[in-house]
């Protein structure tokens, strides 16, 4: 797999701004089942948001991404920092992008997920192991692309999911496929 | 071959398995198709076992689990049954939004009004947030476009999301 460096050195700090804690909003909030709009990523609006989802990130106990529906806002921003999870391979750091899609996919492989704003329930879904993602970079809104695998491409097109107002609940692999949560983080 | 279908329900506690089926096992039947699994909270088995016990024996033997009046048990011979090798399309449905009365009963109606059939369904509810996923089977002539569609009028009127996906198999 070849690391996009572009992506891997950004950093927060790029944005030139602080990030705030939002509150992270629960199902069945409607803005989780809105398709989100599509952003201009140099825009302050959207810097300041790509701020304070990584802040809201930093600040959740396991959070490896949140996107902007998860904290109010319909729009497709999202951020992504799978560094630190046990489960990851080849990965991308802490980064945001904006008006992301999966280009392509394959390898498909089911595992459970579950979501800060699902918080009583997990799920199986299955989702392609390898893809391809474009977007834009908050701040100078160039465009990039990545290949990425494993646990972080699965952290990729959940949060992508968010944006186009899918949860993974949308993508249950079957009727015995959700579970109640029995540990929280 | 003689099945008998098997209810255990009511309050949960460690152990409800274990003596159900030691009992049966005692009795020499054997557990085919089950389910069981904690209603909110409440504990809840379905099975059906073959064996050539009667059903009154087979209730006397599971007659010490509803001592307490904590456990009902319900025990009733059945018939056997063939699934047909359907010549439809499998799907899952899926369907997630604020709690309110109807919400199955309005999605599930547009699925047998154009004859689908149910396999296998499971609703939970935490907080305001209620969740229906069902395994669907459409008959091979179905306009799933058409099916889709009216599944979303539906779910836009009682305000809930609803997903209709191919339930797709690898074969390996």
């Amino acid at each position: 797999m070849a690391v996009n460096t572009r992506v891997l050195e950004w950093t927060e700090t790029d944005l030139g701004v602080a990030g705030e804690q939002r509150e992270v909003v629960r199902a069945p909030a409607a803005v989780l089942s809105a398709v989100g709009e599509t952003v201009d990523p140099t825009s302050p609006d959207v810097v300041r948001l790509a701020a304070d989802l990584v802040a809201t990130m930093r600040v959740s106990p396991g959070c490896v991404g949140l996107a902007a529906p998860q904290v109010g806002v319909g729009a497709k921003v999202f951020c992504v920092d799978v560094s630190e999870h046990p489960k990851t391979r080849g990965h991308h750091g802490t980064f945001v992008l904006c008006n992301a899609e999966v280009v392509s996919g394959s390898r498909n492989e089911k595992a459970r997920e579950g979501c800060m704003s699902v918080p009583d329930f997990t799920g199986d879904v299955k989702r392609p192991s390898r893809i391809v993602v474009r977007g834009q970079l908050p701040g100078t809104g160039e465009q990039v692309e990545l290949e990425t695998e494993a646990f972080e491409a699965r952290a990729l097109q959940h949060e992508i999911d968010h944006c186009d107002g899918m949860l993974f609940l949308d993508r249950a692999a079957g009727a015995h496929a959700v579970y109640a949560r029995k540990t929280y983080l | 071959m003689t099945l008998h279908a098997i209810t255990v329900l009511g309050h949960d506690r460690p152990g409800i398995i274990a003596e159900t089926t030691d009992k049966l096992a005692g009795l020499g039947l054997n557990l085919e198709d089950s389910t069981m699994t904690l209603l909110r909270g409440h504990f809840a088995m379905m099975l059906v076992c073959e064996g050539a016990a009667p059903d009154a024996e087979i209730e006397q033997a599971l007659a010490p689990l509803t001592a307490d009046g904590s456990l009902t048990v319900t025990v009733r011979e059945v018939p056997a049954e063939h699934a047909e090798a359907g010549a439809g399309t499998s799907w899952v449905l899926s369907v997630h939004g604020g709690d309110r009365p109807g919400i199955v009963s309005a999605v599930v109606a547009v699925i047998a009004g154009v004859g689908g059939n149910i396999t296998d369904l499971t609703t939970r509810l935490a907080g305001d947030l209620y969740l229906l996923v069902a395994e669907v089977d459409l008959p091979a002539d179905a306009d799933v476009a058409a099916v889709e569609d009216e599944l979303a009028r539906v779910a836009g009127d009682l305000g809930v999301g609803v997903t209709l996906r191919p339930a797709d198999t690898d074969e390996l």
